[in-house]
This record gives structure tokens, C-alpha cells and sequence, in this order.
């Protein structure tokens, strides 16, 4: 067709400075810091190659392995009650309900307030207020501020994440639940199918799709973990609560592991991509199945 | 039967609507006492849960007069609505171009396929990785201030707003533009005329995600604009929480300055925000 050239000369045209804004400022910092984790740079001043050994050091430093231990616990008892509760919650404002609009939208607000001033809150609330509480019920656990406890302030950080990922999720299962046909429910009512096991075999399998979302996006948020922390603990007390994405920013932007925090950086990176990776494959297996 | 099952689904759920009624006050607890607590001043403050939670004596904004100055707040805005608003505009601009010339281009070219996957699999490379790398790349550079933070945010969205705009076009049939073709329009002018005034939702999608994500950062600013002295929002409430963190009726002040403008803004645009997000992750 006449002018096939001048679409494809056009098209080119806006590929080519795009992909190389976006190869400067991703795909080049990414094979920088690859090459930063074979050396000992601490941020400054001269550096060495030393080969491997930062990946042989981050499987025996102790503190990289407790920020994994960390981030995992928290990523997944986030991951789990986020979308528990937040499906719990879906299915409560799709169903017939007073204001529904109204509700919706007030559920919704967390998700779009910041992280870090959300976290400022809620480090008052667990110092000033909870122990208040606890103290006055006489609850032991509660009774000390729950942000001092090497045992207790990552379940702070999870309160505080799931408060704001719950809303996220919450909208993406509504639009799940509004894809379920009306009618199956008509012929589930006549089967008699009602309540929990109307939820497992009629609507949780069709909105699957939208299970398999919300896992690999909480998940990855949860890994990705920054602004709570900041808020919250700074990674304390005695380091429970250091993120991974916390020890990059601490030691390798100001405490001089430059290098030995690239490793990391690298090594993280390449669990966030096989842990979706490996979500994607069972959610679309699960798909097929049915 | 069929009459039975329409008067069960339209019954109202009390129940149901009570939970969640009720449920809401998880929300509006937190928001409620950074807000109370703002109102007050320090000698308000017992050591009970009634010092923090009850009304104060006097309803004054003296704390939001003070923080505001404290915090340099007019300034924080403007640098946090600067970059927002840039980010957004430029990403609408660059991001639907380049979703449209690959998405079109797939077809024919495998190069245009790779090159997609290619920008698309950066969505999985978490900001920890190019942090210090790019921290020294836009010092290098000369741009680690307003207009480095901008340029990396439209770097950063890219995958999922390429991924979006690609999406939405793969509905909108070829034919529309052949028509114009024949009619000796060129492609860059089919583009502007005609496909982009079509994918007016994905731009709104697009605008909320960005918006959203950029006005509540904090890591990029704070790594790449710590030189400048220049703050975003969040940031002043860093550096602020820092210096000032112990007077909590001014730090609270402060917080509810910093989640106002964001408040309103999804007061007003609801409806577009809901969608937008619900679009942008389900596409």
C-alpha cells in the first residue's frame, strides 16, 4: 500500500529516541550496578575487582540474611491477609448495600494517601495509643509500645502495610466480582448452593484471573518495602525490621558498601522476577484447569 | 422462581452494610487523630488516650500556620506539583506514541516484538538496583534535581503505560486509519487526529496511575534531589519529622497539610480514580 514507508520510517522514528531514554535511564544503570557488585567500590574514591565474592559474602552476612528473613515474613503475612481481608471486603460491598458508592470510596482512600505520612501516624498510634489500651485491658502484649519490640514491630509494619494495600486489592476483586454472571447465581440458588459453598465453587473460580493479580502485585509491593520502614522503625530495633530495599538505601547510598549492596541489589532483583514468574505460571495453570 | 430470586437480590443487606459501616472507622480513626491532634497544642497533650483523642479547648490553626512555615509548604507544593504534573503530561505524550508505533508494528516486525517485551520486563527491576547507579549517572549528568526526578519517573512508568496504550489500541480496528491513509493523511497526523483523541480513557488511566505514584513517592526524590535543597511533599515530611519530630502537634500539622491536596484532588476525581486503577491493573 502506497505510504507503507512513510508509516514505517514514522514509526521508527518514535521508537528510537523513546527506547533510548528508556535504555539510558533502566537497562544502563542495571548493567552499571551489575558491574558495580564484582567490585568493592564503596561509593567513592578508588576500587578493586574482587571477582564473586560479594555474592559468596551476602549468603554469610548476617545482616542481608535477616533483612531477607524480614521481607519475606513480612511480604508474605501481608500478601496472605491483605488479600484475604480485602476479598472479605469485596464481596461485602458487591453485595445489595446501602450506599454503596459512598462506601466504596471511603474504602478506597488509603490507597491513595503516601506511605511515609501514613506511617508517621500510625508510629504515634502504636507508641502513645495501643500500649494505652493495652495497659488499661490489661493485655501484656500490648502493654509496651509494640515499635520497641524485636518480636512485635514487624507486625506493626504489616498492620501498616495491609491498611494501605487492602484498598488496592478491594477495587481490583469488585471488578472481579462484576464479571460473575447474575444467572449462575440464579442456577446455583436453585441447586440449593448457598453461603461458603457458593463462594469456593461458583464465584472464587471465576475470578481466578483476578486472584492471580492481586497476588503478584501485593506480593511485589510487599517486597519492594521502603516507606514503612522509614516511617515506622528505620529498620530497628537491633535491626528487625531492616527491608532489603532499606539495607540498600542505608548501606550502600551512605555506609559505604557500594559494591557489596549492588550484590544485593542484583540478587534482589532477580528474586523479584522468578518469584512473578513462578505466580504467573500457577495462576494461568489454574486458569486452564478450568 | 425467577420472581423469588429478584425480590432476594433486591432486599437490602443490613447486616452487611452495617460491617461495613462499621469497618470504615479503621479508616477514619487514624485520619481523625493525626487531625485532632494537629488542632491541639502541646500542654492539651496527657498522658492518656483522651490527652490525644479528645476535642481540643479551642479549634486553631495555629499549628498548620507554623508547620507551614517550618516545613517551607508553599514551596514543597509547588515542587511536588511540578513534577507531577510534567510526569503526567510528558508520559501521556511519549508513552502513548510509543504504545501505538510498536503496538502497530507487531504484526509485521519481530524487532518491534523484542523491543516490547524488552521495555515491558522492566517493570519487574525494583528501584533498589538502579538507585546507586543513577544517583552517580545524574550527578554525572548534571541533573540531579527537579528535571532528573521527572525524566527518571518517565522512564520508570514506562512498561506499564506502553503496556496500557498497546492494550487499549490492539481494540481499536486498523480499518479507521487506512480510511484516513487513503485520503493521503500521514501517519503522525492520524496519530494526533484520530487515534489519540480515541484512546481518551487510557489517558485518564494513565494520568491517575502516574499522578498517583508520583506524587507519593519518596525514595526517588530522596536520593536523587538531596543536593538541591529543593523538597517534594512527602520529602519535607522527612526532613522535618528529623529535625522536629518530637512536637507531634506540629508534626501532625504538618502530615494533614501533606495528605490535603491529595485528599481533594480524589474527592473531586473519584469516579476516574477508581476506575483508572482498577483499569490499569486488570489490563
Amino acid at each position: 500500500m502506497k505510504g507503507d514507508r512513510e508509516r514505517k520510517r514514522t514509526f521508527m522514528l518514535i521508537t528510537i529516541p523513546i527506547l533510548a531514554l528508556f535504555i539510558c535511564f533502566n537497562t544502563l544503570p542495571l548493567i552499571k550496578g551489575f558491574i558495580y557488585s564484582f567490585t568493592n567500590f564503596k561509593g567513592y574514591g578508588s576500587y578493586d575487582w574482587v571477582g564473586a565474592r560479594n555474592y559468596v559474602d551476602l549468603f554469610t552476612d548476617g545482616r542481608v540474611g535477616r533483612s531477607y528473613l524480614f521481607t519475606f515474613k513480612y511480604a508474605i503475612v501481608g500478601t496472605i491477609l491483605t488479600n484475604v481481608i480485602s476479598l472479605v471486603i469485596a464481596l461485602g460491598l458487591n453485595s445489595k448495600i446501602k450506599g454503596k458508592s459512598v462506601l466504596r470510596g471511603i474504602y478506597f482512600i488509603p490507597n491513595v494517601l503516601g506511605g511515609l505520612v501514613i506511617g508517621y501516624i500510625f508510629s504515634f498510634f502504636f507508641t502513645y495509643i495501643l500500649p494505652v489500651v493495652g495497659q488499661s485491658l490489661g493485655i501484656e502484649a500490648l502493654s509496651s509500645s509494640m515499635l520497641s519490640s524485636t518480636s512485635q514491630a514487624w507486625i506493626a509494619i504489616v498492620i501498616v502495610g495491609c491498611w494501605q494495600a487492602i484498598a488496592m486489592n478491594t477495587i481490583i476483586y469488585i471488578s472481579g466480582l462484576q464479571t460473575v454472571p447474575e444467572d449462575i447465581y440464579e442456577a446455583g440458588a436453585i441447586d440449593g448452593v448457598t453461603g461458603w459453598r457458593k463462594f469456593k465453587d461458583l464465584t472464587f473460580p471465576l475470578i481466578i484471573p483476578f486472584f492471580g493479580i492481586n497476588m503478584v502485585l501485593s506480593m511485589k509491593n510487599f517486597l519492594m518495602v521502603f516507606d514503612q520502614v522509614m516511617a515506622l522503625t528505620k529498620g530497628g530495633p537491633a535491626q528487625s525490621t531492616e527491608s532489603i530495599s532499606y539495607l540498600i538505601y542505608n548501606n550502600g547510598m551512605s555506609g559505604g558498601q557500594f559494591g557489596f549492596q549492588s550484590a544485593n541489589a542484583f540478587l534482589f532483583f532477580v528474586t523479584i522476577v522468578v518469584i512473578s514468574v513462578v505466580q504467573m505460571t500457577i495462576t494461568n495453570k489454574k486458569e486452564e484447569q478450568l | 422462581m425467577m420472581s423469588k430470586g429478584n425480590k432476594q437480590t433486591r432486599a437490602v443487606n443490613w447486616p452487611v452494610t452495617i460491617l461495613l459501616i462499621a469497618g470504615c472507622l479503621t479508616i477514619f480513626f487514624p485520619l481523625y487523630m493525626a487531625f485532632i491532634i494537629a488542632m491541639k497544642q502541646p500542654s492539651e497533650m496527657t498522658n492518656n488516650i483522651a490527652g490525644a483523642l479528645s476535642f481540643p479547648q479551642t479549634w486553631s490553626l495555629a499549628n498548620f500556620r507554623e508547620a507551614m512555615q517550618v516545613t517551607d509548604f508553599w514551596n514543597s507544593l509547588g515542587n511536588s506539583l511540578l513534577i507531577t504534573v510534567v510526569t503526567v503530561v510528558i508520559s501521556i505524550i511519549l508513552h502513548g506514541m510509543a504504545g501505538y508505533a510498536i503496538g502497530r508494528s507487531m504484526k509485521q516486525s519481530k524487532i518491534y516484538n523484542i523491543i516490547y517485551m524488552f521495555i515491558v520486563s522492566g517493570m519487574f527491576v525494583p528501584f533498589a538496583i538502579l538507585m546507586m547507579p543513577l544517583v552517580k549517572q545524574t550527578a554525572q549528568m548534571g541533573i540531579a534535581n527537579r528535571f532528573g526526578v521527572i525524566l527518571l519517573y518517565v522512564v520508570f512508568y514506562m512498561p506499564l503505560n506502553v503496556m496500557l496504550y498497546r492494550g487499549y489500541l490492539s481494540n481499536i480496528p486498523i480499518a479507521i486509519e487506512e480510511a484516513a491513509r487513503v485520503d493521503g493523511a500521514s501517519t503522525w497526523k492520524i496519530y494526533w487526529t484520530i487515534i489519540f483523541p480515541m484512546m481518551k480513557p487510557m489517558h485518564a488511566t494513565v494520568a491517575v496511575l502516574t499522578a498517583m505514584s508520583t506524587w507519593n513517592d519518596v525514595m526517588t526524590p530522596l536520593v536523587i534531589m538531596s543536593g538541591t535543597g529543593k523538597n517534594t511533599l512527602p520529602l519535607a515530611q522527612l526532613n522535618f519529622q528529623t529535625q522536629f519530630g518530637t512536637n507531634y502537634n506540629l508534626a501532625f500539622a504538618s502530615y494533614i497539610l501533606a495528605l490535603i491536596p491529595i485528599l481533594l484532588f480524589y474527592i473531586v476525581c473519584q469516579k476516574q480514580i477508581i476506575n483508572g486503577v482498577a483499569n490499569g491493573a486488570v489490563k
